[in-house]
């Protein structure tokens, strides 16, 4: 699977996203669903659709490398709360990479909310995509990258 | 007001070169139709009947005179000369080329304005009470939290691909007078038992096909943590809102399907690990958006009183057009958008330079855009009014209808809106037409008329006194009428409720004379100091319904 990472570069990554039946092998990317039902999680990661709980993934991040999020339509914003939800609550720190319906007019707020991978369809230009994850140079609210709003970044951070 | 810093510019420059690179590979054939529509709503253009339409934010309704003389020369040099203010506090222009729009954006970027997130299922411009900072039963001023609102929601990346649009409101006041019962997210500014200041939090009105009142779900949140409450209703929302029926996305479906309770208790255990947290609102950046609504160097000393010198014109304007300030001395004007001849909401190039102009040499260059669409000077020295009268009646501006009758809010209806089953703008001149009569307005009192061209009530038709809304019957345009809807201003008596239709609709001919009998209804049977609303609540609809449908049957005969 050939990934635009968060640092602008394109890598070759060896993870594959499974999304029919077939047996499991390493390096699979399997449906967090199976994901669970699985005896030996070793060399395997999981994906979420929209509609799926990370509270049920929740128990696997700890020794996850990698979980992917689907956007099966771009404009299912579902996935943007999932990842906020997988870094903020859960503390994942693995990668977390983007799936399905993946643009370049998106890829500024996937990094924005945790994203740190994107699978872009297809048909997307890579410079395009490479120049998209840079198109604002400052924010406002906290998110992910950067977790802390505008307003608490030039000072110590610190929460009162 | 608000001026921007180093980080507001940025955001503003940076959001307009995105568009202007979007836009290029649109017209180049590399997004398609699709990809395209979400991200020009998000800078606010639509594509309407005529062609493209440009709705340009005007952040809870406040204005600079270099900003309204910006906003006119674009009407002027990329419109036709006309701008529609709208009933969220924004600027529409209904004549826009799509090539242009990139020009347009850098343009409002070098004045400190933009048209992000005033369209598209994300959240929408943040709106107030137009009379913030200066109105006398204000208990908190909601400008520096809908600023910071503001800031927070502009590009937010987690909501910007919600299932619907949102719309949020503040008010800070005794009076509400932002409808904060009709929003997503209503935010009513209390003091807690100590004193302190918050916010009650209402959730899931809202109008449209399924009008909803807000339902409160929390009494006080302070003020540091709304940031984080909006952020758990919001996340809520996101992942649990319909995506599979446009017309079922908003929040208020998820809110009435779930219950109010059992959203209240999701809400709360999203907060839980959200309070505290980074976007925490800090005591210093409160202080430092605070500093930019300072009063301005009022004068001190000066008579307060006014002497109409017997000029019953004018004296009528005084009455109907200014409002109290908290300073001694001074007062705010309304402005009516609304005289014959010219749509509601609806302001030339030329008449936009003549109100920053009266701005700056009336007050301290600022105004203010209603919710009900007239424009409004907010610090006019008592002694300036007669001077200012007479030339805003020059321009045309001086209609004494603040909140009678004639004070229509209207959408743009089926002249310009592609989703509109029927004309609004000409109900609204016709009505304006029929009752152009101060005398007579003034003896009916506070009335708001309301009309939308369809069910997606950009008109606010459900919360008008009288309520008109634009229906399609077998490819004809027909209006169907209700009454008894209030926003919870101090004009509907404080009530907040969803009007009700009397009845079968009416062909567009037939709406004056149907406004008419309603008021024959409510001038029979009022009681000493009775607004139509309040006859409304305490006859009910039935005698109204009658009225009007005996007579249209006594018509029917006779023909």
């Amino acid at each position: 699977m050939n990934v635009l990472l968060a640092d602008g570069t394109f890598t070759q990554w060896r993870w594959r996203i499974v999304r029919d039946e077939a047996p499991a092998q390493p390096h699979d990317v399997l449906p967090l669903a199976r994901y669970r039902t699985l005896a030996c999680r070793d060399a395997v990661a999981l994906w979420l659709a929209p509609g799926d709980r990370p509270e049920e993934a929740a128990a696997f991040l700890p020794q996850l490398p990698l979980v992917a999020i689907d956007f099966p339509q771009f404009k299912d914003g579902r996935g943007y709360s999932l990842a906020a939800i997988l870094r903020t609550r859960y503390r994942y720190g693995g990668e977390l990479c983007a799936i399905g319906e993946v643009l370049i007019d998106q890829l500024f707020y996937l990094k924005r909310v945790g994203f740190t991978a994107f699978a872009l369809r297809a048909d997307q230009d890579p410079h395009a995509a490479r120049a998209a994850l840079a198109a604002f140079s400052q924010s406002y609210a906290g998110a992910v990258h950067p977790a802390l709003p505008h307003f608490r970044r030039n000072l110590s951070g610190a929460l009162p | 007001m608000y001026r921007y810093d180093a980080i507001d510019h940025t955001i503003v420059r940076e959001r307009a070169a995105q568009y202007r690179d979007q836009l290029q590979r649109y017209l180049a054939g590399q997004l398609s139709d699709d990809e395209f529509r979400p991200l020009r709503l998000q800078n606010g253009l639509y594509i309407q009947r005529h062609g493209p339409m440009l709705r340009i934010a005007i952040p809870y309704g406040v204005l600079s005179a270099p900003q309204m003389r910006a906003l006119a020369s674009i009407a002027r040099r990329y419109d036709r000369g006309v701008g529609h203010f709208t009933t969220r506090q924004n600027l529409q222009l209904n004549w826009i080329r799509l090539q242009d729009t990139a020009d347009i954006l850098d343009e409002l970027a070098a004045v400190q304005m933009h048209a992000i997130q005033t369209s598209g299922n994300c959240v929408r411009n943040i709106t107030s009470d137009a009379f913030a900072g200066i109105a006398p039963d204000e208990v908190i001023d909601p400008r520096p939290l809908a600023e910071i609102l503001r800031q927070w929601s502009t590009l937010h990346p987690e909501f910007a691909y919600l299932p619907r649009k949102f719309k949020i409101a503040i008010s800070g006041s005794h009076e509400d007078r932002a409808a904060t019962a009709f929003h997503d997210i209503g935010l009513f500014a209390v003091r807690g038992s100590d004193g302190s200041p918050g916010f009650r939090v209402l959730v899931g009105g809202g109008m449209g096909r399924t009008p909803m009142i807000g339902s409160v779900i929390r009494d006080f949140l302070p003020w540091q943590e709304y940031l984080n409450y909006c952020t758990a209703i919001l996340r809520v929302y996101n992942r649990y809102g319909r995506r599979d029926n446009p017309y079922k996305a908003r929040i208020k479906i998820l809110v009435k399907a779930l219950g109010v309770q059992p959203f209240a208790q999701q809400v709360e255990e999203e907060f839980a690990f959200l309070a505290g947290g980074p976007n925490t609102v800090t005591e210093t950046e409160f202080a430092r958006v605070a500093a930019h609504f300072a009063s301005p160097p009022y004068v001190a000393g000066l008579p307060d009183s006014i002497d109409a010198g017997g000029d019953r014109a004018f004296a009528r304007w005084i009455e109907r057009n200014v409002r109290a300030h908290r300073a001694p001395g001074y007062r705010a004007v309304v402005l009516s958008l609304k005289r014959p001849g010219f749509a509601p909401g609806d302001a030339t190039a030329e008449q936009m330079e003549l109100v920053a102009d009266w701005s700056e040499r009336f007050g301290f260059g600022e105004i203010r855009v209603t919710h009900e669409q007239n424009l409004v000077l907010p610090d006019v020295q008592a002694g300036q009014l007669h001077a200012l009268w007479h030339e805003a009646k020059a321009a045309g501006l001086a209609t004494p209808n603040i909140g009678l009758l004639t004070d229509i809010i209207s959408c743009p209806g089926g002249d310009f809106c592609a989703l509109a089953n029927a004309k609004s703008i000409p109900i609204a001149q016709a009505i304006a037409a029929r009752f152009d009569d101060p005398e007579y307005l003034d003896a009916l009192g506070a009335l708001d008329l309301n009309i939308s061209g369809c069910m997606n009530s950009c008109g606010h038709h459900h919360v008008g006194h009288i309520g008109i809304l634009g229906v399609d019957k077998d490819g004809a345009e027909f209006y169907q009428v209700s009454i008894g809807g209030a926003d919870g201003s101090l004009a509907a008596g404080g009530r907040v409720a969803i009007g009700r239709i009397i009845g079968p609709a009416f062909a567009a001919d037939e709406v004056p004379d149907v406004v008419e009998r309603l008021i024959e209804v409510y001038l029979q049977s009022r009681q000493p100091g009775e607004r139509f609303v309040d006859t409304v609540a305490r006859i009910g609809v039935d005698a109204f319904k009658q009225h009007v449908y005996a007579a249209r049957a006594e018509l029917a005969e006779v023909a």
